[in-house]
């Protein structure tokens, strides 16, 4: 059962010994904070300077921290729904409009998709950087030197502790719907699966319940020492 | 005879929702003892465990009768010198270490307690050689095998130094080898025990008394030994001995080999 071991996050990776492993959290995450802010506040139409941010993002996390670029290619997935929306925009959107391939376009449209696309890409990339290079502890007590508020802190700490708990309790249940001939997969058993995800939401709803008990046992009081 | 480490008075409790699952319950542990706390599931066992460092009171739904641990009453106002006092390790380790790593962990309680540095340091090395956890402090808890977690989880409570130890079904879900190693630190520490358990012969080794609870109140307390060999108070309330096992076999096999027997 020793759930948690090799999760693909840092450490897995081998650039330990790179420079942007080993700079204090608390100054990545201000990096990470400073650099997406001006990405954002970039207006969409200097093209150039957004070759120029991607250009930067990738070497530091290619060539300073050795991020090997398969590890980024796969985590990149999580933007697709953005990168889905942005590709509806040149039809959604209403204004002067542009022939490509016979299909009408709205230029607007295409000027927002381009900056959602560019942007949130960025980003992300920009994130991911930090994620391989930094345990989650470690971001934690950045923050937390940050001056994050405790209890925020708090909360994201115990995320990072029972994810992989909840992702267990999940797992098996779903190898337990398996073992009795559904497929999670298929839609026609969508309706289990839905109660399954309703009885993982209970369950780790009680498990908060019991932990917040057992911490009180030993004399919690609402502040992590 | 001293004052009793636990000494439950009366103690009846219902659930918001009107479940009655104490009918007043009376029962005294003293210094020193290893009791089991025997019954079959929903007979008020956690309930009770749950009053003895104040998680649950009167005041939590209807209740009457008082619980106190050497002496001072579990009030409000005592809350956290109870939960000092009584030490309890639940059954799932995952529910009791939430930390970054065993270390800590470790040093939660005694952190809340208000201690810092090598007083703090101190209790944490010291409660992990306890539990033989000692070089896995740096490690996260999730990264253990279950019998480490459980043996952490005793740890987390025994950094607090309390006067009782009370534990949770300890035996659940561990290998026999995990379970005979938790006994083996059991019996080595130098501290008054409950042990709430299905396990009876695990009972019957670690513990001299056994306290049987049984639809909310108590139905027979005695030597272990006596309370696993009386038929038909096991019987009607659903206690059974694991198929082949037979007290009084081991007792005529290899007497003093266990603490609970006759004589």
């Amino acid at each position: 059962m020793g759930a948690g071991h090799g999760s693909g996050l840092p450490g897995g990776t081998g650039q330990g010994r790179t420079l942007v492993y080993r700079a204090p959290a608390h100054v990545k995450i201000l990096v990470l904070l400073a650099f997406v802010l001006t990405v954002v506040a970039t207006p969409r139409e200097w093209f150039g300077a957004f070759g120029g941010y991607l250009v930067a993002i990738l070497g530091v996390a290619l060539l300073v921290a050795r991020i090997p670029f398969g590890w980024l290619a796969k985590r990149m997935v999580i933007e697709v729904p953005f990168l889905v929306f942005a590709a509806l925009m040149p039809f959604v959107v209403r204004g002067p409009e542009i022939e490509v391939l016979g299909v009408g376009l709205s230029e607007p449209g295409l000027l927002a998709a381009w900056g959602l696309a560019a942007k949130g890409t960025i980003g992300v990339l920009a994130s991911l950087t930090l994620a391989a290079t930094t345990e989650p502890v470690a971001v934690l007590a950045g923050l937390q030197r940050l001056r994050m508020p405790d209890l925020i802190v708090q909360i994201m700490g115990f995320m990072v502790r029972y994810l992989s708990v909840v992702t267990g309790d999940l797992q098996r249940m779903l190898t337990a719907m398996r073992s009795r001939g559904a497929d999670p997969r298929s839609p026609r058993h969508w309706p289990a699966l839905a109660r399954t995800l309703g009885a993982l939401f209970v369950r780790s709803y009680e498990r908060g319940e019991r932990v917040h008990l057992a911490m009180l046992s030993r004399g919690y009081d609402g502040r992590l020492p | 005879m001293s004052t009793p480490v636990l000494d439950v008075r009366g103690l009846a409790f219902a659930y918001p929702d009107g479940h009655q699952a104490l009918f007043g319950v009376d029962m005294h542990v003293h210094p020193g003892e290893r009791v089991a706390l025997l019954g079959p599931n929903g007979a008020g066992k956690t309930t009770l465990v749950l009053h003895l460092n104040g998680i649950l009171s009167a005041s939590a739904g209807q209740g009457a009768g008082s619980v106190a641990v050497s002496g001072l009453p579990v009030t409000r106002r005592n809350l956290l010198e109870i939960r000092r006092r009584v030490g309890i390790v639940f059954q799932d380790p995952d529910d009791q270490l939430f930390m970054g790593s065993v270390r800590a962990d470790v040093a939660f309680g005694p952190a809340n307690l208000g201690l810092t540095g090598a007083a703090l340091e101190k209790r944490v090395t010291d409660a992990l050689e306890q539990v033989g956890m000692a070089e896995y402090a740096d490690r996260p808890p999730h990264h253990l095998s279950f019998g480490q977690r459980r043996r952490v989880a005793v740890a987390t409570v025994l950094a607090m130094e309390p006067e009782i130890l009370v534990l949770d079904e300890p035996s659940s879900n561990l290998d026999p080898a995990s379970r005979r190693e938790l006994a083996d630190i059991l019996r080595g520490l130098d501290v008054t025990l409950l042990m709430v358990t299905h396990d009876l012969p695990y009972a019957l080794e670690l513990c001299p008394r056994s306290v049987v609870l049984s639809g909310g109140r108590v139905v027979a307390d005695g030597t272990t030994y006596d309370v696993l060999t009386d038929d038909a108070l096991m019987r009607a309330h659903r206690l059974e001995l694991p198929w082949g096992f037979d007290p009084r076999g081991i007792a005529d096999g290899r007497s003093g080999a266990v603490d609970s027997l006759p004589g």
